[in-house]
C-alpha cells in the first residue's frame, strides 16, 4: 500500500513547569495528543511515533509561565496520501450508489458509482448488495472485502479520502494478487485485454496510467504485509 | 401555507404510486443536478417539501417521508455550494416535529450525508445534538406520556445514527465530542435544556460508543454540576451580615431565633435565600438525581468500576479543588454506596494518599483530608475496620509528624498537620462507640493518637472547638482530656469544611439517607456532661465566635429535636444554618465558617481572654 511513510523528525516539545515530576509522561502525552491529525510539516497524519530526547537540560523560555523545552529525535509514521495513489482499505458498507471504505481502521473512504468502472455490475444477492465483475466471474467486491482503489482527494481534517476504482488494478485485493501473479505475461496481456474493455464498454478514461505503473503495482505487492 | 404540493409527474395520472425506488432516485438526481444547468424548479420543489412541517395530511407525509429516503439515496449528487438552500432546510429539521417513519427517514439521511463527504460530517452531527433537545414548543408536553413516547422515538434514532455513523466513519466520536460539549446549554437558559440534554451525554456514555465518548461526557457532566454548584454561594448569606459588627449581628440573631419557625422574618436574609425557592438549586437537584439513576445502570450493567475510574478523576480535577463544593460530592459517595468494596475503599485510599504526599500542595492536601474525615463518618456502608485502618495511618502520619517537628502552636506553619488531627477527631465522634472496646484498637490507634494530641504542637487548641469538645466528650473513657476541656478552644481556628453534611436538596436526600449516618444516630448521651459545662459561663470572645447563641434555653430546646430523623424541612434548615457557622470574614488573618457538624452542640467557649 502506498502512501505510508516513515520520516525522520527533529522536534522541540515544550513543558508546563507543572510537569516538571514527570517529563517522559509529560512528552508522550504531547506527542499523543498529536495522533491522528493532519500536519503540514509532516505533510500527513501521525499514525504512530518513536521518540528518544537529544539533550538532559532543557532550555527554558523566558516569560510569565517558565515552559521548558526539549529537543527530541523522533521516527514518525505518517500517512499521506496523494491523488493517483493505490491505497487498501475494507468495504463496510455497499450501494449502488456508492461503496464505503475503512483504511487502516481509521480512514473513512468513499467511491462512489460514477468513479466504479464499468466492468463492475451492481447486483443484489439475496439481502446484500455486490459489485461483480462482468469479465471475471471470480472477481467480487461486497462487504468485508479488502479492496484496493486510488486516490482521488483527500479531505485533511476529517481524513476522508474519496476513491475510484476506474484504474485496471484496482479491487478485490485477494482477486487481484492471485491474477496477477503470472506476472509480466500478465501484465502485457492485462493491457491488451485492457483495450478491449475499453472498446466493449465504452468507458472515458479516467486518466493516464503512469508509465512506471507495472513497477508501481510489485512495489507495492512486496511491501504488503501477508 | 399554501404551498402548492409537489406532484410527481406521474402522479396525476394514477393514484398508486407504484415507481421503483430506483426511479424516484433518479427523478431527485434530475432536479438536483438540473440546478447546475441553471434550472431551479425541481429543486425548488423539493426545498418546499422539506420546510412544510406542521400539521402534516397523510399524503404529504408520505410525500415527505419519498422525498427524503430518495434524497438518501442521491447524496452523491448533492453539492454543498449549489444546493445550500436544501441542505440548510435539511439540517433545520427536528425530528420532534414528526412520526416514526419520516425520523426514520430523516435519520437515514444524515447519516448517507455525514459518511459521503467530509464536509458534511460537523454539520450533520450538530443536527443530530440540536436533536438532543425538543424544540420549546415541546418542552412543557416531556412530562405526559404521549411527550415520553416521541422523546423516545427520537432518541433511539438519533443515538442509533451516531452509532452507523462511527461504523463508517471511525474518527467521528472525535468530532462528535467537540460538538456535544459546545452545544451544551449554559446554566443561564430558562427552559431547563440542560436536563435532557445532559440525560443524552449520559445516554451517549452507556451506549454503544461509550467506549470512546464516555468518560469525556461524565467529566463534562460532572464540571457542569460543579457549575452550578457554585452559583448557590455561601457568599449570599454571609455578605449581608457582614456589614454589621459581631455582636450586633449576635444578638440579632438571637431575637431572630425566637421566631425561626416563620420564614418571613423581615431580617432573615437567609430565608430568602433559601434553597427552598432556589431555581438552580432545583435545577442541580434533578441533574443530580439523573446522575444518580444513571449510576445505579452502570452497576446493574456491571460498569461502574470503570465508570469509577472517570468519576475519581473529575473528582480530583474538579471538585476537589473547588472551594467548598455544596452537593456535587454526592455523586461520588453515590457510587461509592452502590459498591462499597470496590469504589468505597478506593476512594477512601485515594484521599488518604493525596494527605500524606508532601509533594501536593497544601490545599489540597487538606481538602482532601476533610473529605475522608467526613467520608468516613457518613458512610454507613464502611467496615469499621477499613475506617480504622485509614485513621490509622492519619494517626501514624501525624505522629510520624509529630516526631519530626519540634515547634511550638503554630497555625500557619502546620496547617496540614492540625487539620489532620481535626479529621481525625471528628471521625472519632461518629465512630468511637465502634472502636472503644477493641483492645487492638485501642493500643494501635488511640494511644498514638492521645500522644498526637498532647504534643507541643498542641492540636486542641487550633482545631475547630466544638470538634474538640464533642471529642473530648465522646473519648473521656479512654483519654484523660479534662485539663484540656478549659484550655482548647483557642485563638487559632481551623478552616473547616464537612463536605458530607447531609445533603439539603430534597430528591437528593432521598436517594442519600439509606446508606448516610445522621449525627443522631451516633451521638452519645452526655447530658449530665452538658450540665457541668454550663457553670463555666460564656465568656465572649471578642476576636471570633463561631456560634451566635450563647442562650442555653434556646440550646436545650434545640438539642431536643431531632431534626434529621424527621427530615429536613426547610424552615428548620434556616434555622439551623442561622444559628451555625455564620461569621464575618477573616478576622485577625484566620478564615473560618464552614458549615458545623450538623449535630455536634457548639461550644460554649469558655477559654479565657
Amino acid at each position: 500500500m502506498e502512501g505510508l511513510n516513515v520520516v525522520d523528525a527533529e522536534l522541540v516539545v515544550y513543558l508546563h513547569p507543572s510537569k516538571s515530576r514527570k517529563i517522559s509522561q509529560a512528552i508522550l502525552r504531547e506527542l499523543s495528543s498529536l495522533l491522528f491529525r493532519f500536519y503540514e510539516a509532516f505533510d500527513g497524519v501521525l499514525l504512530a511515533y518513536d521518540v528518544n530526547v537529544v539533550d538532559n537540560l532543557p532550555k527554558i523560555l523566558p516569560g510569565v509561565q517558565p515552559y521548558f523545552g526539549f529537543n527530541l529525535k523522533a521516527n514518525l509514521l505518517v500517512f499521506s496520501p496523494k491523488p493517483d495513489m493505490l491505497l487498501e482499505g475494507k468495504v463496510v458498507k455497499l450501494s449502488q450508489e456508492s461503496i464505503h471504505v475503512i483504511v487502516l481502521g481509521f480512514s473513512s473512504a468513499i467511491i462512489t458509482a460514477e468513479s466504479v468502472r464499468a466492468e463492475f455490475k451492481y447486483r443484489t444477492k439475496g439481502e446484500e448488495g455486490i459489485f461483480a465483475s462482468r469479465s471475471h466471474k471470480r472477481h467480487v467486491i461486497k462487504v468485508g472485502t479488502m479492496i484496493r482503489f486510488s486516490v482521488k482527494s483527500f479531505d485533511d481534517e476529517i481524513l476522508h479520502i474519496i476513491g475510484s476504482l476506474m484504474l485496471v488494478h484496482t479491487g478485490s485485493i485477494s482477486w487481484l494478487d492471485r491474477n496477477l501473479e503470472e506476472n509480466s505475461e500478465f501484465d502485457r496481456s492485462a493491457t491488451k485485454s485492457r483495450d478491449r474493455e475499453w472498446r466493449e464498454d465504452k468507458t472515458v478514461d479516467e486518466g493516464e496510467t503512469p508509465s512506471g505503473y507495472n513497477n508501481l503495482v510489485n512495489k507495492s505487492k512486496k511491501r504488503r504485509i501477508a | 401555507m399554501g404551498l402548492e404540493l409537489l406532484k410527481y409527474p406521474e402522479m396525476e395520472e394514477d393514484n398508486v404510486l407504484n415507481f421503483t425506488d430506483s426511479e424516484i432516485v433518479s427523478h431527485v438526481k434530475d432536479a438536483l443536478t438540473s440546478v447546475l444547468s441553471g434550472d431551479n424548479n425541481s429543486y425548488n420543489q423539493l426545498v418546499g417539501v422539506m420546510h412544510h412541517s406542521k400539521h402534516l395530511a397523510p399524503d404529504e407525509v408520505a410525500l415527505l417521508e419519498t422525498t427524503l429516503k430518495a434524497l438518501a439515496g442521491a447524496v452523491s449528487s448533492i453539492d454543498i455550494t449549489h444546493h445550500d438552500s436544501l441542505l440548510s432546510a435539511i439540517f433545520s429539521m427536528s425530528m420532534w416535529n414528526y412520526g416514526p417513519h419520516v425520523a426514520d427517514a430523516l435519520a437515514e439521511l444524515i447519516v448517507s450525508l455525514a459518511i459521503s463527504n467530509g464536509k458534511y460530517l460537523d454539520l450533520c452531527l450538530r443536527m443530530l445534538v440540536s436533536n438532543f433537545t425538543p424544540p420549546p414548543y415541546f418542552l412543557d408536553k416531556l412530562k405526559l406520556s404521549r411527550g415520553l413516547e416521541r422523546k423516545g422515538q427520537v432518541l433511539s434514532r438519533v443515538h442509533a445514527a451516531f452509532k452507523k455513523i462511527a461504523d463508517y466513519v471511525p474518527l467521528a466520536p472525535l468530532r462528535l465530542l467537540t460538538v456535544v460539549l459546545q452545544g451544551m446549554p449554559t446554566i443561564y437558559h430558562k427552559d431547563r435544556a440542560i436536563l435532557i440534554y445532559v440525560e443524552n451525554m449520559l445516554k451517549l456514555e452507556s451506549g454503544e460508543i461509550g467506549e470512546l465518548v464516555g468518560s469525556t461526557m461524565l467529566m463534562a457532566v460532572v464540571d457542569r454540576l460543579i457549575e452550578l454548584d457554585v452559583e448557590i454561594g455561601w457568599d449570599a448569606i454571609l455578605q449581608d451580615d457582614f456589614s454589621k459588627g459581631i455582636f450586633e449581628m449576635e444578638l440579632e440573631d438571637v431575637d431572630d431565633i425566637d421566631e425561626c419557625s416563620e420564614p418571613d422574618v423581615g431580617e432573615f436574609r437567609l430565608s430568602r435565600k433559601s434553597l427552598a425557592g432556589n431555581s438552580i438549586a432545583e435545577l442541580l437537584d434533578n441533574l443530580l438525581v439523573l446522575t444518580f439513576e444513571h449510576l445505579e445502570s452502570c452497576e446493574r450493567e456491571g460498569r461502574l468500576a470503570k465508570v469509577f475510574e472517570t468519576l475519581l478523576q473529575s473528582f480530583q480535577i474538579t471538585v476537589l479543588s473547588a472551594y467548598k463544593s455544596k452537593f456535587t460530592q454526592f455523586v461520588i459517595f453515590y457510587a461509592c454506596a452502590l459498591d462499597p468494596e470496590n469504589c468505597g475503599m478506593s476512594f477512601a485510599t485515594m484521599l488518604v494518599e493525596l494527605f500524606v504526599q508532601d509533594s501536593q500542595p497544601q490545599p489540597t492536601r487538606m481538602s482532601a483530608v476533610s473529605y475522608l474525615a467526613s467520608y468516613l463518618s457518613r458512610a454507613k456502608f464502611l467496615s469499621a475496620s477499613f475506617i480504622c485502618s485509614m485513621l490509622k495511618r492519619l494517626v501514624d502520619w501525624c505522629l510520624e509528624y509529630c516526631e519530626t517537628h519540634n515547634g511550638d502552636l503554630n497555625p500557619n506553619a502546620h496547617r496540614v498537620f492540625y487539620s489532620g488531627c481535626q479529621a481525625i477527631m471528628y471521625v472519632l465522634c461518629f465512630r468511637m462507640k465502634a472502636f472503644v472496646n477493641v483492645p487492638r484498637l485501642r493500643l494501635q490507634l488511640l494511644m498514638p493518637l492521645e500522644q498526637v494530641l498532647k504534643h507541643k504542637l498542641n492540636p486542641l487548641k487550633v482545631c475547630l472547638p466544638s470538634v474538640v469538645e464533642e471529642f473530648s466528650q465522646t473519648g473521656k473513657s479512654c483519654f484523660s482530656f479534662h485539663q484540656l476541656s478549659r484550655a482548647f478552644g483557642g485563638l487559632e481556628r481551623l478552616d473547616t469544611f464537612f463536605p458530607f453534611d447531609p445533603c439539603l436538596l430534597k430528591r437528593c436526600d432521598s436517594f442519600i439517607r439509606p446508606m448516610f449516618v445522621f449525627w443522631s444516630m451516633v451521638k452519645p448521651t452526655y447530658d449530665d456532661a452538658y450540665d457541668d459545662d454550663e457553670d463555666d459561663g460564656s465568656s465572649d470572645d471578642e476576636l471570633v465566635r463561631d456560634h451566635v447563641n450563647e442562650n442555653e434555653d434556646m440550646m436545650n430546646g434545640w438539642v431536643g429535636k431531632s431534626f434529621d430523623e424527621q427530615g429536613i424541612d426547610m424552615d428548620e434548615f434556616d434555622c439551623e444554618l442561622q444559628k451555625m457557622s455564620i461569621t464575618p470574614k477573616t478576622t485577625s488573618g484566620h478564615k473560618f465558617g464552614g458549615r458545623m457538624p450538623s449535630r455536634i452542640r457548639p461550644s460554649t467557649s469558655p477559654e479565657s481572654l
